[in-house]
């Protein structure tokens, strides 16, 4: 039977089901082939904190949204065009998002009593007819996958437990016919994942075609969609996560300051992944030591940096909180130092698995002292693998420990990424000292030739960084305060107060290395900047794109920079009337920007463990080009777009 | 001279130096800060007079310490070294030693730093078998605090903190020691300088973690507290001295050199006990015995209260697989016949999946 073939620009689709039903796999393998076929994507993988929680309810739902299209895009999407739910959990937990007249394909096994009242149904949602029914507010499609799986595998003589596993592969298989995806990716990877288990390999290849073939045939899909692939800048592309673009970027980051990678750390969700990542890579001189807790993992790492590698710690913001002490030591002895922060909802345990922008202030300021630390945040996942040069570059050159603030969103959010050409990376020098560096003249005149370890570079003002095993340097360093130049114990009052200042002028030179901004100001007419950091750059650029669409001008900028700032940040800001900052957090960067520059900036603020939903951010920056350019003062209108949003203050 | 020709195995890969060395050589520019009359001088004096005995470059070789009144040592010595905060010191050489083969890593610890603060760094240490030497003073008391009880002090300790007397029960080093598997445990004391030097050369010469527990007096907070294994007249039935070979045997000594009491297996505990220096089942010390248990039976000899009586030497050598050696080897194979790091990083970042737009 030919169907009709019908074109769309995009479509978002989430697959939810629960936690062991291989929704993060399904999901995974649509967005390689998406891929592969050569469209813009973006994906958002959403589970609960437990491993297996119990099945069948509310919060065992685990889904993937993939959001794939012929252009280029900025997030995985506010809401799916296609639910596929395959359980009545997966639809309950997911039916909120669904706009009526989207779709919705429904796995009909588990619709049983038993499951209904789990996942808190009085009757069958699917059987319901009339006014308010999903019969007739959806594009409803109830199939038996799992019966029509165990069916298509039984030649295996699978277990029914073993056979109905391969559902997901049905659906993924169904799916993939539907939106026309190349099929052979998916297949190499089963063949490769299950190679050690025939019978399984097998009958999960046989549920993935008998679902193509399931789509092709039936009649319950009469169209069938195509999704061109998107125009993108020349270049050889892949697909990547925000972790693993992370994880290749600190291997990149040796490879060209040819230091040894030295990872001290401690598993912690969102941040394991990385550890999991760089321990395959030891052929790079990479070392991971899975320390006895978060203490010691960095602990360890800054021995190592001591030692002459590139000290890693990575972790998420509990992590930090327990590193604290030992990031003050690393400023204090000014070596270098990188500190991952893959962010999480907090405070305490908080919301493992999901996502916040709420450590900034933490890095910021969540030492004893005046402990100034450099802070770098990547905006999407694949620049997760520059920002991590970036980090590299600063702690080496400026010897310091630098934090990096990933989030959950970017750690396990995946896009196309431009592989770079590895010859057009940034080199790093470490530049060892290898000599003395002081002339001293004893009281009977006689001089000799002395290392001194707190003598500074006078651009950078970075110490030099003798690492043992050089003779004649030998010294030694400390968490107490330093004398100016020699690096001996000193309790001298101006001395501390000059030590002090120069430490944060240290910082504060950074920015001397930093390019412009870029401005997003496409008219150069707006009146309204949107400013960010971090995970929201897909959002407040996909807001902004709205704004434009709709015939309003606004400018967006973006930090990769969160201390030092850009130079050019404070005068960009004055250029415009209001300027607002999206944040998943209760006003974070909008407390240091009015703190530096006395801009009155309004706040978008959202804590709920999600990414900014790009049509909701789209209205509040409506709301404020409105009042900005109307009589309503800007401070007014910051009341009226984050109305409902922000909590107590 | 080769690494293999030194007499200290546990230092192979760390370079060695041909020319003679001095204990001045080892001496920093660095006035040395402690009370008059603490036992940390004579540790000091000791360590610098016995580095130079080991023949290696002086710039290889770290020294890296707590917080407390001890972990100021590496400042007076001129080697490498770090001074970090409390507790970390074991966690922050063992990056040093994993990172770098060449590096004679030293760590200078107190009873409050590794003990209580640092409790879980040492004991992980000690497990993985680190490559480190670590030096634990041990004076059962927080000193540079002024005077607060510690995890050592013996039950009732009268402090300021515990006007009324301390109800902690203390931990015994050496058995916690024992306990986290370490694979060379031993017990010097501070004013006992032939002994001290001969149980830092063992150590030393040990490859993996070697933790040396140095009773050391501190003569403003807790003086006395080791009195009876230093004063002429009780240290003959105070110490009982561990030597691997010989029969451990204490108390005054007969005219053919016997002490009159001596350390024999106690069938009805399953531990030792003290019996006659004559008795036929005196143990002979085995401190390379591979199964621990008559030497945590030795450490529980040690008073938990004020010391009476306590093992003092090499309680347990043996050898096991070092952590960094094997982090180190699982490197040295990955890397093997791959030498263009660029092109395996390009082969890397672009992985199996790729398109090409044109």
């Amino acid at each position: 039977m030919a169907k009709q073939v019908q074109q769309l620009d995009r479509v978002i689709i989430r697959f939810a089901g629960d936690s062991g039903d291989g929704m993060q796999l399904t999901g995974d393998r649509f967005t390689q082939e998406s891929a592969a076929f050569g469209n813009d994507l973006a994906t958002f993988p959403n589970f609960p904190a437990e491993i297996r929680a119990p099945q069948g309810t509310l919060p065992g739902v685990s889904s993937f949204q993939v959001h794939f299209a012929d252009h280029d895009i900025l997030t995985a999407g506010d809401a799916p065009d296609v639910l596929v739910a395959m359980n009545p959990a997966a639809l309950k937990a997911n039916l909120a998002d669904m706009k009526p007249g989207t779709a919705i394909i429904v796995d009909s096994h588990d619709f049983s009593n038993r499951n209904l009242i789990k996942a808190g149904y009085d009757g069958n949602p699917l059987e319901a007819t009339g006014h308010g029914s999903l019969a007739e507010d959806y594009n409803l499609s109830v199939l038996d996958l799992t019966g029509m799986t165990v069916e298509a595998v039984k030649e295996f003589g699978l277990s029914r437990k073993d056979a109905a596993r391969a559902k997901n592969m049905f659906a993924l298989g169904m799916l993939s016919w539907m939106y026309g995806r190349p099929t052979e990716t998916t297949i190499d990877f089963l063949t490769s994942r299950f190679a050690k288990a025939p019978d399984i390999r097998d009958a999960n290849i046989t549920a993935f075609k008998a679902g193509w073939n399931f789509g092709e045939t039936t009649e319950a899909f009469v169209v069938q969609y195509e999704i061109k692939p998107a125009k993108m800048n020349p270049g050889t592309y892949r697909n990547i996560s925000g972790n693993l673009a992370l994880a290749y970027g600190l291997v990149a980051s040796g490879v060209q300051s040819g230091l040894p990678i030295f990872l001290g750390t401690y598993p912690i969700t969102p941040a394991t992944d990385i550890l999991h990542e760089l321990s395959k890579h030891k052929r790079f001189g990479i070392t991971t030591f899975q320390a006895e807790d978060e203490i010691a993992g960095i602990g360890a790492a800054l021995g190592a940096s001591f030692a002459g590698s590139l000290g890693i710690t990575t972790t998420s913001g509990p992590g930090i909180a327990l590193k604290s002490e030992t990031i003050g030591l690393a400023v204090m002895t000014e070596l270098p130092l990188l500190i991952i922060d893959v962010q999480r909802g907090g405070p305490s345990t908080g919301l493992p698995t999901k996502t916040e922008q709420a450590d900034l202030l933490q890095a910021m300021f969540g030492r004893n002292g005046e402990s100034p630390v450099p802070i770098i945040a990547p905006q999407s996942p694949g620049d997760c693998f520059a920002a991590a040069l970036e980090a590299t570059r600063i702690a080496v050159t400026y010897r310091t420990p630098v934090m990096l603030l990933s989030d959950g969103y970017l750690a396990n959010g995946s896009e196309p990424w431009a592989v770079p050409d590895v010859d057009d990376l940034v080199r790093i020098d470490p530049n060892f000292a290898t000599a003395t560096n002081k002339t001293v003249t004893a009281k009977d005149g006689t001089e000799a030739e002395e290392y001194w370890p707190y003598l500074r570079d006078e651009e950078t003002l970075a110490r030099p960084w003798a690492i043992p095993g050089t003779p004649g340097l030998e010294h030694r360093i400390g968490g107490l305060e330093k004398g100016d130049g020699h690096g001996n114990i000193s309790y001298d009052p101006a001395n501390h107060d000059f030590m002090v200042r120069i430490r944060q002028a240290k910082i504060d030179r950074i920015a001397d290395s930093l390019p412009p901004l870029v401005v997003d100001d496409p008219s150069g007419a707006a009146k309204v900047l949107v400013l960010g950091w971090g995970s929201t750059y897909g959002p407040i650029g996909a807001a902004a794109r709205r704004v434009r669409k709709a015939g309003m001008e606004v400018a967006q900028v973006h930090l990769r920079h969160l201390n030092p700032f850009p130079k050019d940040l404070g005068e960009i800001l004055k250029r415009y009337d209001a300027v607002m900052i999206p944040e998943m957090n209760l006003g974070q960067l909008s407390l240091l920007i009015r703190a530096k520059f006395l801009v009155d900036v309004v706040g978008y603020n959202q804590v709920n463990g999600m990414p900014l939903k790009a049509a909701e951010l789209a209205e509040a920056i409506t709301d404020l080009i409105n009042t900005t350019t109307g009589d309503v003062h800007a401070h007014e209108a910051g009341d009226s777009a984050t109305k409902d949003r922000e909590t107590v203050k | 001279m080769t690494t293999q020709e030194l007499p200290f195995p546990g230092l192979a890969g760390v370079p060695t130096n041909d020319d003679p060395q001095n204990r001045k050589e080892y001496t920093s520019d660095q006035e040395v800060r402690w009370c008059p009359g603490c036992g940390d001088y004579a540790v000091l004096a000791a360590v610098q007079g016995f580095l130079p005995e080991l023949g290696l470059r002086r710039e290889n070789i770290v020294f890296v310490s707590g917080i407390g009144c001890s972990s100021r040592f590496p400042y007076y010595l001129d080697t490498y070294g770090m001074h970090s905060i409390h507790g970390r010191a074991p966690a922050i050489a063992t990056g040093i030693a994993t990172a770098r083969e060449d590096l004679a890593v030293w760590v200078v610890t107190g009873d409050g730093d590794a003990l209580s603060i640092g409790g879980n760094h040492l004991i992980h240490a000690m497990r993985r078998n680190v490559n480190m030497t670590i030096l634990l003073f041990n004076n059962r008391i927080y000193g540079l605090t002024k005077g607060q009880y510690s995890p050592t002090s013996e039950p009732g300790k009268i402090t300021k903190s515990t006007p009324v007397g301390s109800v902690d029960h203390p931990f015994n080093p050496v058995s916690l020691a024992l306990g986290a598997e370490a694979s060379f445990v031993a017990r010097t004391i501070d004013s006992d300088r032939k002994h001290l030097t001969a149980v830092l050369s063992a150590a030393a010469a040990h490859r993996g973690t070697a933790l040396v527990e140095i009773y050391q007096n501190c003569p403003i907070f807790n003086d006395g507290a080791f009195d009876a294994v230093k004063e002429n007249d009780t240290k003959a039935d105070a110490i009982i001295p561990l030597e691997h070979g010989a029969p451990i045997r204490f108390g005054v000594q007969d005219e053919n050199g016997v002490g009159s009491k001596g350390i024999a297996r106690d069938d009805a505990t399953g531990g030792v006990k003290v019996v006659a220096g004559d008795d036929p089942g005196v143990l002979i010390h085995d401190a390379h015995n591979p199964d621990p248990t008559i030497a945590f039976a030795l450490s529980r000899l040690t008073d938990a209260g004020i010391l009476h009586q306590a093992p003092i030497g090499i309680f347990r050598s043996v050898e096991r697989p070092t952590y960094d050696d094997g982090a180190r080897q699982q490197i040295a194979t990955a890397k093997a016949g791959q030498d263009d790091p660029s092109a395996a990083l390009a082969s890397l970042i672009a992985g199996k999946d790729t398109w090409t737009v044109l």
